[in-house]
């Protein structure tokens, strides 16, 4: 699919006022139990890690498991001071790995 | 004046008898649970917005140099449609992947593809909010009548109609779920039992399947007159695409 | 147990399941244990949101949050969640710290079966505080490819 993933922010940001990130991505998330219709063990592929980076300071961190759902969604708090530049990144088996950048302008 | 009135209130009186169903009409989404209504109402949660979003950016880039998006207002609530070049209704999905390949002559959508899926929820979602509204078309007549006969008819090894669960016991429980109406009010949606999205067609093969049925082929003669059948039926209910259901 | 259903299922012919290896609650209690690193378990604080009859496990809507003025000084540093009865006990860890103002997070997880689901909370001055929930999970009528 060609879009991977949707980042939600609340219309207005506050300074020093937490709000929520929403972030959700494409994702099967193969657990690594499924067994298909021959029999064969569908091997596991889920994304392993989500990491929120304001302006490159680590705010927040996921390490996810198979029990996640696929399309993983992760609503998050952040306050943030200033104008900056959020970067989401997910990471994960099979080499996955995509990545998200929004502008935050709080008033 | 006063014929005029008593023939209008008649023609009211006759339409809203043919548009009702024993008892109020009911779309799956009322029978979800709390959790799953939420899901659906908030687009910044529903998963069925990351195909949606991908339908958007390709019909920017393949239909959109022939189709308006506010022109794509109001067109799912009127598929299936009549084709007269081809004699036949055609389903909103089926109509998309025939203009890909003869218009666009782009890769082929495949029934059920993420790429056909994206793009009929991406129409299909111009027109939520709108009553579905089934043309008054006499050609679709004679596909209609054969829906709603396929509708009626027993099916599978264990011998069962669409309307024996769906018309004469909805609101019943079959193992732990509850049994919708039926109407296609919310498609494409989400499923949360396919982890992902998909069309009416889907639905209807999988039960089929469920009840030990041969499935009807995607884009059958068949499906196309259920999926006619299931509109009229369900005529003046609000289009909620991207729908979300269990 | 387990080998008494399976055959129980298969006489009355249903369509027989491969299910892989549920967890017990004792894969539960070694991932909490290992989670909460050597610090004093205890019940309360942490708060779970989840809906206490799902018709659909494959995705369940789920909040965890606890009260914290979020400071340098006195913060919760993680949240997680487990399970008894999915066949991987731990699903979540969220890292947490100053810069989030509140501790809450939402996601979204997998219940194989109706079983209890276990929210954990780490604070910055050592401790970690556990709720747990009973969830009930209706399994889908019909099977399908």
């Amino acid at each position: 699919m060609a879009t991977r993933a949707l980042v939600h922010l609340p219309a207005a940001i506050r300074r020093g006022e937490p709000f929520e990130v929403r972030a959700l991505i494409a994702h099967p998330m193969e657990t690594g139990h499924r067994v298909d219709t021959q029999g064969q063990r569908l091997p596991r592929d889920i994304i392993r890690r989500f990491e929120a980076r304001l302006d490159g300071e680590l705010v927040f961190a996921a390490d996810l498991h198979p029990s996640i759902a696929a399309n993983p969604y992760i609503v998050f708090p952040l306050v943030v001071q200033a104008a900056g530049t959020l970067a989401l990144s997910w990471s994960g088996d099979r080499g996955f790995a995509h990545g998200e950048s929004v502008a935050l302008q709080p008033s | 004046m006063r014929a005029r009135l008593g023939v209008a209130l008649v023609l009211v009186l006759v339409l809203a008898g043919a548009a009702a169903q024993a008892g109020p009409r009911r779309s799956g989404f009322d029978d979800m649970s709390p959790a799953t209504q939420a899901m659906q109402r908030d687009d910044a949660a529903n998963p069925a917005w990351l195909w949606l979003k991908d339908g958007e950016q390709r019909f920017a880039a393949d239909c959109a140099r022939c189709h308006g998006v506010e022109r794509m207002r109001g067109v799912a609530a009127r598929h299936p449609a009549f084709d007269a070049r081809r004699g036949r209704p055609l389903t909103l999905g089926e109509r998309i992947g025939i203009c890909q390949a003869e218009n666009v002559k782009g890769a082929p959508l495949a029934p059920e593809s993420d790429a056909r899926l994206a793009l009929e929820s991406y129409v299909a979602h111009q027109s939520r909010g709108l009553p579905i509204a089934p043309p008054a078309d006499a050609r679709l007549a004679p596909f209609r009548e054969r829906g709603a006969r396929l509708f009626a008819q027993r099916f599978g090894q264990l011998d069962l109609s669409c309307a024996a669960c769906h018309d004469r016991r909805p609101g019943q429980r079959l193992a732990g779920s509850v049994i919708p109406q039926g109407h296609p009010t919310g498609y494409p949606v989400y499923r949360l039992e396919w982890q992902g999205v998909g069309s009416l067609q889907r639905r209807l093969r999988g039960c089929l399947t469920g009840i030990r049925a041969e499935p009807f082929d995607f884009d059958s003669a068949e499906i196309t007159a259920i999926e006619l059948h299931l509109m009229q039926r369900a005529a003046g209910m609000k289009i909620e695409t991207p729908g979300v259901r269990p | 147990m387990k080998r008494r259903t399976l055959l129980a299922a298969a006489g009355a012919g249903s369509l027989l399941l491969v299910r892989p290896a549920l967890a017990t609650p004792e894969a539960m209690r070694r991932a909490l244990a290992e989670f909460a690193g050597g610090a004093v378990l205890r019940e309360g604080r942490v708060q779970l949101e989840i809906a206490a009859l799902v018709e659909n496990g494959n995705t369940v809507p789920v909040t965890l949050r606890m009260a914290s003025p979020m400071t340098a000084a006195d913060h919760v540093r993680r949240l997680a969640l487990f399970t008894e009865r999915n066949p991987d006990p731990g699903v979540a860890v969220f890292h947490l710290g100053p810069r989030n103002g509140r501790a809450e997070v939402a996601t979204r997880m997998r219940l194989a079966t109706s079983q209890t689901v276990v929210a954990a909370a780490l604070t910055s001055d050592g401790t970690c505080w556990t709720t747990s929930v009973d969830v009930l999970v209706t399994l889908a009528a019909c099977v399908e490819p």
